[in-house]
């Protein structure tokens, strides 16, 4: 056994592994473990008892999670389509056109994020409500919209900065109108990266909170507001139920970006 | 030229931002003429094309195509087809996609435009790659797509765009010939932009060479060639060696002299109206006879000089001379190899001696200061 020498670099580089790993994993156990308890508390290191009651009421049909899952992907997709109705003509401008302030363009769709949430969506509450948006679908929408619309339009602009010029110009050369060579040309070839430009608003809308709080409720229940008042109210299985069904789309949408955006779109984003 | 060109480039500037690209160009080309537009980067030949395709709108002047004006039309409505440089291929299309598409767009019907890519395919060599995938092609199968794209939709008129600058020297050598032969074929009228000058040569009926936005001169290769109308030219089309002569005019005949020339030299002013002064003498390597000591010279008119050979090269076929006469140095082929050190002369005949004033051949020198006058090899630009 003499090939098995004492490494202390192996050591520490094992434990800080583990320590990443255990960051990582632990809150996800964490929420496993709780999805599937039927009682557990404190001093107890795992659940007493394991079984699946609270996912019966979860999905039961008077449950409203999936009533708020509904609206979840509901309101996610509406987003996604206002915001690349958006982000392509404007991505594709900013791509393109030797616009004046180019960079102050891009900057402003930030501007949404820059501020601090809670004031803003106190504010757009209180105009909402005064034109009778507050507490509907297209309400939330719309503030899903603009919190999401700096990544569709960075990116959307980034993934038709990729596509060669002279690629939509051999086209319009042999007969192809404008039009018929963005439609052919261009958008076919910037699809992954308006594909990857469209999960990340869908994931963001998907997540946004404190929007479609001061917004939509009480009217318009979401994942995440059903999230915040189970945790709120203790209820931990039905807070790590809902945290798991929002990981799902999650997961599965990273892994379609990591397929679809290319590293050149990716080297363009914000240029 | 006909009185009415069927292209006709008429006054033509394009301006970007405070620079001019095109000053005032008259260019006329008549139906299945193969016109090269030849210069050196920056000149102006690019600006040219994408201007007659579309893709550049002029400032001044009009384009006109058969008599109608296509100044303002948008590239897809004048009846011309650009191959690129990159060739442009569409990448999400295969070969065939991308060959049809041009037909497609005509509302053609399928077996209208199966029939017509099967043509182009076989016409171009490209049978059985129809179902690939641009990537997987080769270079020159590459450009042959996008010849095969801008052929399939019959255009008026083909513009080319350095089309074989991205090959190899070996496929670009018969690729120009197969261009040549497919535009005699197909009595297509065909523009071709290019820097290298014997690509130019051995494809164009007409040589239209540009500098600084303007044409320099323009005629058949034999004339490009063989006279020169300026420094600028003569020294593009490869008489790179430069000699400064001082030139006595007097009534219709000049005599030149240097201070390393035998006998001074005498030649007939003809149409040019000259002055006496410094006078720019180019010549070609290979248009100069290098004598060794005690050799008689060719018994021929033309302008002797004594020199002294400082280096030799053989770049294939002829010995290259590096000669001294007097400050100068000048480049000189001979079918034999003289020592290094060797006491010559160097003798040119008066119709490979291009004579320039020196103050029109001044701003000519400035536009080819990048030429050194060793490189001499045939496509440098």
């Amino acid at each position: 056994m003499s090939l098995l020498k004492f490494d202390p670099w192996w050591l520490l580089r094992g434990a800080v592994l583990g320590l990443l790993a255990f960051a990582i994993f632990g809150p996800i156990a964490n929420l496993l473990l709780w999805a599937v308890a039927e009682r557990w508390y404190f001093p107890h290191m795992l659940p007493l008892e394991y079984g699946f009651s609270f996912w019966a009421r979860v999905f039961a049909p008077r449950g409203n999670a999936m009533v708020s899952l509904l609206n979840s992907v509901m309101i996610a997709v509406l987003t996604v389509g206002m915001a690349l109705l958006v982000a392509i003509p404007a991505g594709y401008a900013l791509a393109r056109c030797k616009l004046p302030l180019r960079g102050l363009i891009l900057i402003a769709f930030l501007i949404p994020q820059a501020f601090p949430n809670l004031p803003v969506y106190v504010n757009i509450a209180q105009l909402f409500y005064q034109v009778g948006l507050n507490g509907t679908v297209p309400g939330v929408v719309i503030v899903h919209v603009t919190h999401g619309l700096v990544y569709a339009v960075w990116i959307a602009t980034a993934a038709f900065s990729a596509v060669d010029r002279e690629l939509e110009e051999a086209a319009r050369s042999i007969g192809a109108s404008g039009l018929r060579a963005f439609a052919d040309i261009t958008l076919p070839l910037a699809a992954p990266g308006l594909m990857a430009s469209a999960v990340f608003v869908f994931l963001e809308s998907l997540d946004e909170f404190t929007g479609t709080y001061f917004v939509g409720a009480p009217d318009v229940s979401t994942l995440p507001l059903l999230l915040y008042t189970a945790g709120a109210g203790g209820n931990y299985q039905v807070a790590s139920i809902t945290a798991l069904l929002l990981l799902i789309p999650s997961i599965g949408f990273m892994l379609v970006v990591e397929r679809f955006l290319k590293a050149d779109v990716l080297s363009r984003v914000g240029r | 030229m006909t009185s009415a060109p069927f292209l006709h480039v008429d006054g033509v500037s394009v301006t970007y931002g405070k620079t001019r690209i095109l000053d005032r160009l008259d260019l006329g080309v008549a139906k299945g003429e193969f016109v090269a537009l030849l210069g050196s980067s920056g000149c102006g030949k690019t600006t040219l094309l994408r201007t007659i395709a579309g893709f550049s709108t002029p400032t001044e002047g009009a384009l006109r195509v058969d008599g109608r004006d296509v100044t303002r039309a948008p590239p897809d409505r004048r009846g011309m087809a650009l191959v690129f440089q990159s060739y442009a291929l569409w990448p999400h299309m295969t070969v065939a996609a991308n060959i049809g598409y041009g037909l497609k767009l005509k509302r053609q019907s399928r077996t209208e435009i199966a029939t017509r890519v099967d043509e182009i395919q076989n016409l171009l060599g490209l049978n059985g790659l129809g179902e690939r995938l641009p990537t997987a092609l080769s270079g020159g199968q590459r450009q042959r797509v996008a010849l095969g794209r801008a052929l399939a939709v019959n255009p008026d008129i083909l513009l080319l765009d350095e089309p074989l600058s991205n090959l190899d020297a070996r496929i670009r050598l018969s690729v120009r010939h197969e261009i040549r032969a497919l535009q005699r074929r197909l009595g297509i009228t065909a523009i071709h932009v290019t820097h290298d000058r014997e690509e130019a040569m051995v494809m164009a009926d007409r040589i239209v060479i540009l500098d600084a936005g303007r044409i320099a001169q323009q005629g058949t290769p034999e004339e490009v060639y063989n006279q020169p109308a300026s420094a600028f030219v003569a020294a593009f089309m490869g008489a790179e060696n430069l000699l400064q002569l001082d030139g006595q005019v007097s009534g219709s005949s000049a005599a030149f002299s240097h201070p390393a020339a035998a006998s001074a030299f005498t030649r007939q002013t003809g149409e040019e109206t000259w002055r006496s002064g410094a006078f720019a003498a180019r010549f070609r390597a290979e248009a100069a006879v290098l004598c060794a000591a005690g050799e008689a010279r060719p018994d021929a008119h033309g302008m002797e000089f004594q020199g002294k050979v400082t280096s030799v090269s053989y770049p294939g076929g002829l010995w290259r001379h590096a000669v001294t006469i007097g400050n100068d140095s000048v480049l000189v082929d001979a079918p034999r190899c003289l020592p290094e050190g060797e006491a010559v002369r160097v003798f040119i005949p008066t119709a490979s001696l291009f004579l320039f004033p020196m103050s029109e051949a001044s701003s000519g020198m400035a536009s080819t200061s990048r030429s050194d006058g060793f490189s001499a090899a045939p496509g440098q630009d």
